[in-house]
């Protein structure tokens, strides 16, 4: 893989918003004058370019809803070949399940974040235990 | 800002609340990028050369596999950097390039080793747990030095 001559990065910006859908954030990133290419995804969009102007336009996303946006670098490229599915015949690329799974808690730490910027007070709240082994073996023998 | 190590080392959701409050996330995918950018390596697309494993020798000995050895070649360095770190455990998700189990006991142990100031939670299932888990990261985040509120 050819070494890149500018600093360039790529960051996934995903998407768990009520108001603003991943094309509205593409469009956003459309609307830049930056020398950026995005690719849209199921989730939100990948940005990728010189830093500077990524970083600028990703401050720009997050600002559209930022409680409910979320990023983080990517290391391969949009389309990398080792990486995008289009070259590796299907399948959910390497990678994708971690992302997948945070994406499903993503609604629930954006709720948080919205307390937490209104300055609801920190409950403690009490982590379900895990079920007693004899209790189990209760429920086993009375269904028996 | 701080350096903060998290570990799932290629979290969203770790990586996104450590840049959200100020400080700086140490995670896997800017080493990843680096080392897919760099030329004159003799293993494209991936550039994993029997380099890896060698230079992983400072964090595990000859004995443990290969692949523990060459994750920690990646990940070492960055627990050197940091300054601070974020464990999050009963994670179902780690999998993928986090799917070494032994990688993630030695990520985690040197991290606890190193005596930076740490927060040890769980992945959040519940909504009460969600806040508890924000909650708890945004203090642990803006206690430490040049901490600064959400951008």
């Amino acid at each position: 893989m050819a070494e890149e001559t500018e600093d360039n990065i790529t960051k996934i910006v995903v998407i768990s918003s009520d108001s603003i859908l991943p094309t509205d954030a593409a469009m956003k990133v459309y609307e830049s004058e930056d020398s950026i290419t995005i690719k849209e995804t199921c989730f939100g969009t990948m940005v990728n370019g010189p830093r500077e102007a990524v970083l600028k336009v990703v401050k720009t996303l997050r600002s559209m809803d930022r409680n409910h946006i979320f990023v983080k670098e990517r290391g391969f490229k949009p389309g990398a070949e080792v990486r995008c599915r289009a070259g590796r015949g299907g399948g959910p690329r390497p990678g994708f399940h971690f992302l997948r799974e945070e994406v499903n808690m993503l609604p629930m730490i954006g709720r948080a974040l919205d307390k937490y910027e209104a300055g609801e007070p920190f409950e403690e709240h009490e982590a379900p235990k895990k079920l007693d082994i004899s209790k189990l073996k209760k429920i086993i023998d009375s269904e028996l | 800002m701080a350096k903060v190590i998290i570990y799932p080392t290629n979290s969203l959701i770790l990586s996104d609340m450590v840049e959200r409050f100020g400080h700086e996330p140490l995670a896997m995918m800017e080493k990843i990028k680096k080392i897919i950018n760099t030329v004159g390596v003799d293993s494209p697309p991936l550039n994993i050369t029997p380099e890896e494993p060698k230079r992983g020798l400072k964090y595990a000995a000859v004995e443990v596999p290969a692949g523990v050895r060459g994750r920690m070649a990646l990940i070492g360095p960055m627990i050197e950097l940091a300054e601070a770190g974020i464990i999050v455990g009963d994670s179902s998700i780690s999998f993928g390039c986090m799917g070494c189990a032994r990688t993630n006991e030695l990520t985690k142990f040197l991290i606890r080793e190193k005596g930076i100031p740490i927060l040890e939670i769980k992945y959040p299932h519940t909504e009460e747990e969600g806040q508890d888990f924000v909650y708890k990261i945004a203090e642990f985040l803006k206690s430490l030095p040049s901490g600064s509120d959400e951008k």
